[in-house]
């Protein structure tokens, strides 16, 4: 091996995965929060708590049903955008119209009660979550030793990321989500059913939270505080990117692993904080985000 | 016997939050007419439109179009049930190109005008299809917003102020667009400051003045009612 400032390349390589696997469930989740954001004009400080959900859906049905990780990427998000979008229907819904903070507050004592009831029946402590047959052992890349499933996590996030953002700039239905965002008023005066809109796209977003819960599943434990600790990141990452911008949460998401990962391996001891340097710096630049339009 | 109305609006009074915009508004439009709605900045002419489409938040009365009462109805609903509005700010959007704003509104009922029939009533849009809607002119944008309503299929066209801020060039373009619409049998209800434009054009018309509706007369009685109308709307 050949060191580089007294670092191996292989130390270095493997703190870039690690980097590279936090990216792809940053990007996941900033990514729905700037979808919710855009669309609800609300700050979902539920998202943790939803992406925990994620994690412990498929943890029952692996435990009481006995359905497996291949079923539960589809039925976790989907049984989560459930619960969100009757979440929206009967909660969100009547906080349109007023201060940012209503919805904030809202979301964020959401994410304590659920996170509480999860803590009551589970402790603090993770429960395990089996690698899939498929995807266990990993390749020797010469340089590096690359597990199957973390590479499959970082292809698999990317891939979702890169088709919700098609299907949101460059599709039909996509057009009218932006028109909705836009002036949901006359949006609907066109004929389009907006409230519906609304809770579907609020159902996506929490649903996109719901299969990073599930892809993490195998690699973190499944643990009811397993979202708390992670969304703190995730909310630096989406002002990093720039509120509600797209392509801005999934560029920012992945990168700010990849420099929390390098801080890793050059100054350990900052690792923990870079991502908040980079937003304090991001913002004294450009107060709207790197991608974000002003407001 | 004389034919029901298309839309027929009565007692409509509207609010924004606390302020009382319309008092008992009321006016008639039947099939195939061209209806212009006169009066002076603040009388109620957008307000009285907002209402029809079911985006006054709070209104009251009856509104009724085609035989179906639509005063408590939301908008989206009353849009399919045949109507559509060209809005006084024209309502492009930016984050969506030409042809996206152009094909957002969704099919309501058959019989809406071609993607060609458009362009043929509008050529410059066809060349600006990519163009982010932010980055049209004012013409451009009044005539995406014009053709924008017209493939939904929707009957009744609503135009508030089309000719605001144009070019005498491209309002004479507009002109010759509405008699088209007309001669294919859309119904349209405009609202319009430009009295001598609109007269050419119009069947009847009514005169709004402090949220209702003053004065009635058509084509053929302008002449006689000239006076009155300086009073309205003059300065």
């Amino acid at each position: 091996m050949i060191p580089l400032l007294g670092i191996t390349t292989q130390a270095l390589f493997a703190q870039l995965l690690v980097g590279l696997i936090n990216g792809a469930f940053y990007a996941l989740l900033s990514l729905g929060l700037a979808v919710i954001f855009g669309m609800l004009n609300i700050v979902n400080f539920a998202h943790g708590a939803l992406y925990m959900m994620g994690a412990f859906f498929a943890w029952f049905l692996l435990n009481t049903l006995h359905i497996g990780y291949w079923p539960a990427l589809l039925l976790a998000p989907l049984g989560v955008a459930i619960f969100g979008m009757i979440v929206e229907r009967t909660m969100l819904t009547r906080l349109q119209g007023l201060d940012h903070i209503y919805g904030l507050l809202l979301t964020f004592g959401l994410a304590l009660i659920i996170q509480g009831l999860f803590q009551n029946y589970f402790g603090s402590s993770g429960q395990p979550y089996p690698v899939p047959d498929l995807l266990k052992g990993g390749a020797n890349l010469g340089f590096m030793y690359l597990p199957n499933y973390r590479a499959w996590t970082i292809a698999f996030s990317l891939a979702v990321c890169l088709l919700t953002w098609f299907a949101i700039e460059k599709t039909r239905l996509g057009a009218v989500l932006r028109a909705a965002t836009e002036n949901p008023q006359l949006t609907r005066a066109f004929g389009v059913n907006v409230p519906r809109l609304i809770t579907l796209t609020y159902g996506f977003g929490v649903g996109l939270a719901a299969l990073a819960g599930v892809l993490a599943a195998p690699i973190y434990q499944v643990r009811p505080l397993m979202g708390a600790d992670l969304i703190v990141v995730v909310f630096a990452v989406v002002v990093i990117g720039g509120m509600g911008s797209i392509m801005g949460s999934i560029v920012t998401g992945f990168a700010l692993g990849l420099i929390e990962g390098l801080t890793k391996v050059f100054y350990p001891q900052a690792a923990n904080t870079v991502v908040f340097v980079v937003m304090a710096l991001v913002l004294l630049v450009k107060p709207a985000g790197l991608f974000g339009r002003k407001a | 016997m004389a034919e029901a109305p298309l839309l027929s609006v009565s007692d409509l009074h509207a609010f924004y939050g606390e302020s009382h915009v319309l008092h008992g508004a009321a006016l008639e439009i039947r099939e195939g007419e061209i209806v212009t709605l006169l009066g002076r900045n603040g009388a109620g002419k957008t307000t009285t439109l907002k209402s029809i489409m079911g985006m006054m938040a709070k209104r009251r009365g009856s509104i009724r179009y085609g035989g179906v009462e639509t005063i408590a109805m939301a908008s989206d609903r009353i849009a399919r049930l045949g109507i559509a509005l060209c809005p006084e700010e024209r309502g492009i959007f930016t984050s969506l190109n030409v042809e996206e704003n152009l094909l957002l509104p969704p099919k309501i009922a058959p019989g809406g005008l071609s993607l060609d029939e458009i362009f043929e009533l509008f050529p410059n849009l066809r060349e600006r299809l990519r163009s982010p809607g932010g980055k049209l002119s004012g013409g451009e944008q009044q005539m995406l917003a014009i053709g924008r309503i017209l493939r939904t299929g929707a009957r009744l066209l609503m135009l508030d102020e089309p000719t605001e801020g144009l070019a005498p060039v491209i309002i004479q373009q507009i002109a010759r667009t509405i008699e088209k619409l007309k001669a294919k049998g859309f119904t349209i209800l405009l609202v319009e400051q430009n009295f001598r434009w609109a007269s050419a054009l119009a069947d009847r018309f009514y005169v709004m003045d402090h949220g209702q509706i003053v004065e009635a007369f058509n084509s053929a009685e302008l002449p006689a009612n000239r006076d009155k109308l300086h009073a309205y709307l003059g300065v």
